[in-house]
C-alpha cells in the first residue's frame, strides 16, 4: 500500500513538470494576447478595448484553424514539424550525454547535401534510391557531427564554440557546392542545385488522395516518428544509452564506472549529427526535392528550444517539435485572416522557452506547489 | 544578549526539516547542536542566518522579535556563522579577505588596506589568534583559514557565532587550538552555536548540548553528565554499538602491491611520492592523514581514476599500473569512493540503475547491447533488502536518499560480488551514526571472507578502530606504519601534522 503512495507520488511529480510546461504555453499564449491588444492601434485609436480583444480571439482562432482545422493545415503541419522532430531529437540526444549541441544546421546542411547527390546521381527505383537517400543523409551528418565530437574528445575544445564554427564553415562550403559542376543546376547562375529524380522524391504521406497536390506532407514525417521511437529504445534498453544518461547526468561518476566517456563524446556528436542528418534529408528529398544555400533555415536553432521544452524526453521532444511546426502553420493562416502578423510566432516561441527556462515564474504566477521541478536537461559548463 | 528560537518550523516539500524547534543561548556560552546528518541542523541555522524563512516560529533577541530576509539582516543582528566550507578568496591576503564587504576607505572609496591590516591585527591579539595580515589565504594551513573566518565574523561585530561542523577539516592539534579560540571568545562576552556530529568534541566544548532528532530537538544534556552512549542513542532513537566488533585478523597472501608509486598532477606538483606498500588478503590497512596530504590522488591511481607517473601496482602479482578502472573493477577491484555525490553515484537515476552503474556490461545484466533490466531491478530488489537500503522503492531517485542509505547503496552495488580488493575512502563521511555501524560490520566481513581491505579515512578514530595496520600519509608520503592497537590517537596526530613523536615536545 505504501509503495502504490510512493509510486503515485513520483507519476504526480512527473506530471506537475508536465504541467509546468503546459501552464509556461499557457503564459506565453496571455501575454502575446497582450502583445496583440497594444499592437492593435486601429482599434484602440477609436477607443474600441473589445475590438482589440476580439482580434486576439480571431488570431488565435485562426492559429488553431491553420494548424489543425482541415487535412491541408494538418498536412501543414506535418510538414513543418518533420525537420523540428529530427532536429529536435538530434539537439536532445547530445544533452542527455551533456552536450550542447548548436549545429543542427550545419549537419542539417552536411545530410541534406550527401542526401541531395544520391538523390540526383543515381537512378534506381524509388523503393531503393529513397531509402538509401536517407541513410546518406544520415551519414553525412554523422561524419559532420563526429567533428566536434573528436575536437572534443582529444583536445577538449568545447562543443559550442566548435559546433557554431562549424555551421558558418557548413553554409560557406554549400555555397561552393552549389557552384560545382557536380551540383548546380544546368541552366542556373545562381547558387541551386539539380532537381532529385522523381523516384528519389520522398513519396507523399496524402498520395494516395487524387487531385491533392496542395497536401505536401511526405514520408519524412514516418521517419521522423521512427527516430523518436529508436531515440526511446536507444535510452531505455541499450548499455551506451544508459552510459549516456549516466554521462550527462554525472561525468565523474560515469568515469568512476569504468565507462570510456571519450567514446561516448564522440558517440553522442555522432548520433545527434545523424538525426540533423535525417532532417536534412527529409527537407531536401521531401519538401523541397532541390538543394538551395539556406534550406536548413532557422530549424538547428529552433531545435534547441524545442529539445528544452520537451525536456529531453523523446515525447516530449516530439511534442514540442509538432507544437512548433503547428504555430508555424497556424501561423501563416493568422497573418492571412487577422492583420497579426506571422512574426508573433516567434515572440510567442521566445516566451515559451523564456517561461521554461524560469520555472519559478511561471510557479509565482500560478502559485502552483509542485514538489519538483526539472529545469530541464543542460549541459555541463565549460571546461568539462 | 539572549538568542532564543521559538517554535520555528520549516517545511520542504515532502518533509518537516525542522518542527517546532525551541533553543536559547546565552553570550558567554557554547550550545552545542548535535545530530545526524538530515536531522535539520544546517536547515534551523540557515533559519537563524537570514537564508531560509521559517514557515513558523519566532527569532528572539532580548525580548525583540526580529525577521531576517537576507543573511545582511541576521549580520546585523550580532549573528556569524563559519562555514564548513570556507568562503574565502584564495588569491587575497587576509586583510583583503576580512574586510571584503565592509571596507574601509577613503577618499573617492580608495581602499584603506592599512586600516584593514589594524584591524585584523587588533582583533588577532585580542582572541590570540595569531594572524598575519599579510599573508595569501592559498599558502595558509586550514586550520589559520579558519581564523581568518572568524575574524571576518567578529569585524562584523557578532555577539554569536555559529561554527557549522567546523572540526571536519582540521588535525586533532588543530582541534585543539580551536577549541582554545572557543573558549577565548566565550570568556570575552560571545555565545557560540557548536554543530557537529561527533559525541566527543560537543561533550569537550559545550555548556549545553540539544539533541536534534528528524528536526526535533529531542532533548537538552548536560555534557558533565551524560555518556557518549546516551547520546547517541537520542540522536538515533535506539541503542547503538559505538566501536568497531572484530577479531584479530589472519592476514593471507599479498593481493595489493604498490611499489615506490609517484603521482603528480597536469601542473606537476607531486601528490604522491614513492609510496611503497602492501595489503593482504584477509587484513584491514588503514590510511590515515589529515585531508589534502595525497590520499585523493593515492586512490584515484590505484583505481585507475588518475595516471601513475611512476611505480608499479600490483593486484594478485598482475601488473595493473596501466589499466583502465573497468580492467581493474573485472579483476575484482571495489572501489568505495570518497565523495559519493560527485563520484560514486548518479543522482538524477534510479536506486536500481545505481546499483548497476559499475556492472550493467556484465553478461548478467546485458545481452550485446541490450540492458537486461529485469535481471537489474531483480538483484536491486534483493539487494535493498539484504542492505537494508530504506527507500521507497527502487525507481526512486537515489539522490532523494538521505547521505547513510546513498552511502549503503554504493557499499551494496561494490561489495556484492566476488572480491579481491576493496578500497574504501572516507567510507561513512556524512553518514548517520546508524549506517555508519552497518557499514563497519559490512566491512569487517569483507576481511573476514579473505578480501583484502584498505580503507583511507581522515577520521582519525574510524580509521584506528578498523585498522589491523596503520599507515600515515603526510605531504604525498608514507610516514609511519603503526600498529592501532599500540598508539594513541594522540601520537598518530602527531605523524598526520608532520613530526615525529619521539623528536617532538611533550605536550
Amino acid at each position: 500500500m505504501k509503495n502504490l503512495f510512493n509510486k503515485l507520488g513520483e507519476r504526480l511529480n512527473r506530471v506537475s513538470s508536465m504541467k509546468l510546461t503546459l501552464l509556461a504555453v499557457l503564459s506565453a499564449l496571455i501575454v502575446g494576447a497582450f502583445i496583440i491588444i497594444f499592437s492593435d492601434v486601429d482599434n484602440l485609436k477609436n477607443g474600441d478595448i473589445l475590438g482589440a480583444i476580439s482580434t486576439v480571439g480571431s488570431a488565435y482562432w485562426a492559429l488553431v484553424v491553420g494548424s489543425f482545422g482541415s487535412l491541408r493545415a494538418i498536412s501543414n503541419t506535418i510538414n513543418s514539424s518533420t525537420p523540428l522532430i529530427l532536429c529536435g531529437v538530434s539537439v536532445a540526444i547530445a544533452f542527455k550525454a551533456g552536450l550542447f549541441n548548436i549545429g543542427a544546421t550545419g549537419q542539417m546542411l552536411a545530410g541534406g547535401m550527401t542526401a541531395l547527390w544520391v538523390g540526383f546521381a543515381m537512378d534506381g527505383p524509388g523503393i531503393i534510391q529513397v531509402p538509401l537517400a536517407i541513410l546518406a543523409g544520415a551519414i553525412g551528418g554523422a561524419v559532420f557531427g563526429a567533428i566536434p565530437g573528436v575536437l572534443k574528445a582529444r583536445t577538449g575544445a568545447h562543443e559550442v564554440i566548435t559546433t557554431i564554427m562549424l555551421n558558418n564553415m557548413a553554409a560557406f562550403f554549400i555555397l561552393w557546392l552549389l557552384k560545382t559542376d557536380l551540383f548546380q543546376r544546368e541552366d542556373r547562375t545562381d547558387p541551386i542545385s539539380k532537381l532529385v529524380s522523381a523516384q528519389g522524391r520522398l513519396p507523399r504521406l496524402f498520395g494516395f488522395l487524387d487531385g491533392r497536390s496542395d497536401l505536401v506532407a511526405h514520408i519524412g514525417f514516418i521517419v521522423a516518428i521512427g527516430a523518436v521511437v529508436a531515440y526511446w529504445w536507444f535510452l531505455k534498453k541499450t548499455t551506451t544509452g544508459f552510459e549516456f544518461r549516466a554521462y550527462g547526468l554525472n561525468a565523474d561518476a560515469a568515469t568512476y564506472a569504468g565507462m570510456h566517456v571519450k567514446r561516448l563524446t564522440v558517440l553522442s556528436m555522432v548520433f545527434a549529427g545523424g538525426f540533423a542528418g535525417l532532417a536534412g534529408a527529409a527537407e531536401v528529398l521531401g519538401t523541397y526535392g532541390y538543394a538551395s544555400t539556406n534550406f536548413a533555415g532557422n530549424i538547428g536553432f529552433d531545435a534547441i528550444a524545442i529539445a528544452l521544452l520537451g525536456q529531453s524526453s523523446p515525447l516530449g521532444t516530439m511534442f514540442a517539435a509538432i507544437l512548433f511546426g503547428a504555430l508555424q502553420a497556424g501561423g501563416r493562416q493568422m497573418q492571412t485572416n487577422s492583420d497579426v502578423p506571422i512574426d508573433l510566432i516567434i515572440v510567442l516561441r521566445a516566451l515559451i522557452v523564456m517561461f521554461i527556462a524560469a520555472p519559478l515564474l511561471i510557479k509565482t504566477i500560478w502559485r502552483t506547489k509542485s514538489a519538483h521541478v526539472s529545469a530541464g536537461q543542460t549541459f555541463r559548463g565549460w571546461g568539462s | 544578549m539572549k538568542l532564543e528560537l521559538r517554535g520555528i518550523t520549516k517545511r520542504f516539500p515532502g518533509v518537516v526539516a525542522n518542527d517546532n524547534v525551541n533553543l536559547s543561548l546565552n553570550t558567554g556560552e557554547v550550545l552545542s547542536l548535535i545530530g545526524e546528518n538530515g536531522a535539520g541542523k544546517s536547515t534551523l541555522m540557515s533559519v537563524l542566518y537570514g537564508m531560509y524563512k521559517p514557515d513558523e516560529g519566532q527569532i528572539v533577541i532580548d525580548g525583540t522579535e526580529l525577521v531576517f530576509t537576507s543573511p545582511a539582516d541576521a549580520i546585523a543582528a550580532g549573528i556569524g556563522m563559519v562555514h564548513q566550507h570556507f568562503m574565502l578568496v584564495p588569491v587575497f591576503t587576509v586583510a583583503e579577505n576580512v574586510v571584503l564587504g565592509v571596507e574601509p576607505t577613503g577618499t573617492l572609496g580608495k581602499l584603506n588596506i592599512d586600516e584593514a591590516r589594524r584591524m585584523v591585527r587588533e582583533i588577532s591579539d585580542k582572541y590570540n589568534l595569531d594572524l598575519d595580515p599579510d599573508a595569501v589565504i592559498e599558502d595558509l594551513p586550514v586550520g589559520v583559514q579558519q581564523r581568518v573566518e572568524i575574524v571576518k565574523v567578529l569585524l562584523r561585530d557578532a555577539k554569536v557565532v555559529v561554527f557549522d561542523e567546523p572540526t571536519a577539516v582540521l588535525t586533532p592539534s588543530e582541534i585543539i587550538e580551536f577549541f582554545e579560540i572557543v573558549k577565548t571568545l566565550v570568556s570575552a562576552g560571545r555565545g557560540v552555536v557548536f554543530i557537529t556530529h561527533k559525541l566527543k568534541e560537543a561533550l569537550n566544548i559545550a555548556d549545553r548540548i540539544a539533541v536534534l532528532r528528524r528536526g526535533k530537538v529531542v532533548g537538552e544534556v548536560d555534557p558533565k553528565t551524560a555518556t557518549e552512549s546516551h547520546i547517541a542513542e537520542m540522536m538515533v532513537g535506539r541503542p547503538v554499538q559505538l566501536t568497531v566488533e572484530k577479531n584479530s585478523a589472519e592476514a593471507g597472501d599479498v593481493v595489493l602491491k604498490v611499489t615506490d608509486l609517484t603521482v603528480l598532477d597536469a601542473d606537476g606538483r607531486t601528490h604522491v611520492e614513492k609510496v611503497s606498500f602492501e595489503v593482504h588478503a584477509g587484513e584491514i590497512v588503514g590510511i590515515a592523514g589529515v585531508q589534502g596530504n595525497g590520499q585523493t590522488e593515492l586512490v584515484e591511481a590505484l583505481t585507475g581514476l588518475r595516471k601513475a607517473t611512476s611505480g608499479v601496482i600490483a593486484l594478485d602479482g598482475k601488473d595493473l599500473t596501466h589499466s583502465n578502472p573497468r580492467e581493474r573493477h573485472q579483476m575484482g577491484m571495489a572501489h568505495i569512493p570518497e565523495d559519493r555525490q560527485r563520484q560514486g553515484l548518479v543522482g538524477g537515476l534510479s536506486v536500481a540503475e545505481n546499483l548497476v552503474l559499475t556492472r550493467y556490461h556484465d553478461d548478467q545484466f546485458s545481452h550485446g547491447v541490450i540492458v537486461e533490466w529485469d535481471a537489474a531491478d531483480a538483484m536491486a530488489e534483493t539487494l535493498i533488502g539484504e542492505y537494508d537500503i530504506r527507500t521507497p522503492n527502487k525507481e526512486t531517485g537515489v539522490g532523494t536518499l538521505s547521505g547513510g542509505n546513498q552511502q549503503k547503496v554504493i557499499v551494496a552495488r561494490e561489495l556484492s560480488r566476488d572480491l579481491r580488493l576493496t578500497i574504501a575512502a572516507q567510507p561513512t563521511r556524512g553518514v548517520d551514526v546508524g549506517s555508519i555501524e552497518y557499514i563497519h560490520s559490512r566491512i569487517v566481513k569483507e576481511r573476514d571472507a579473505g578480501t583484502a581491505v584498505l580503507i583511507v579515512s581522515t577520521e582519525l578514530e574510524e580509521v584506528m578502530a578498523l585498522s589491523d595496520r596503520l599507515l600515515v600519509m603526510y605531504r604525498g608520503k608514507v610516514v609511519a606504519e603503526l600498529d592501532p592497537k599500540k598508539v594513541t590517537p594522540m601520537e598518530v596526530g602527531l605523524y598526520m601534522a608532520g613530526s615525529r613523536p619521539d623528536s617532538a615536545v611533550t605536550a
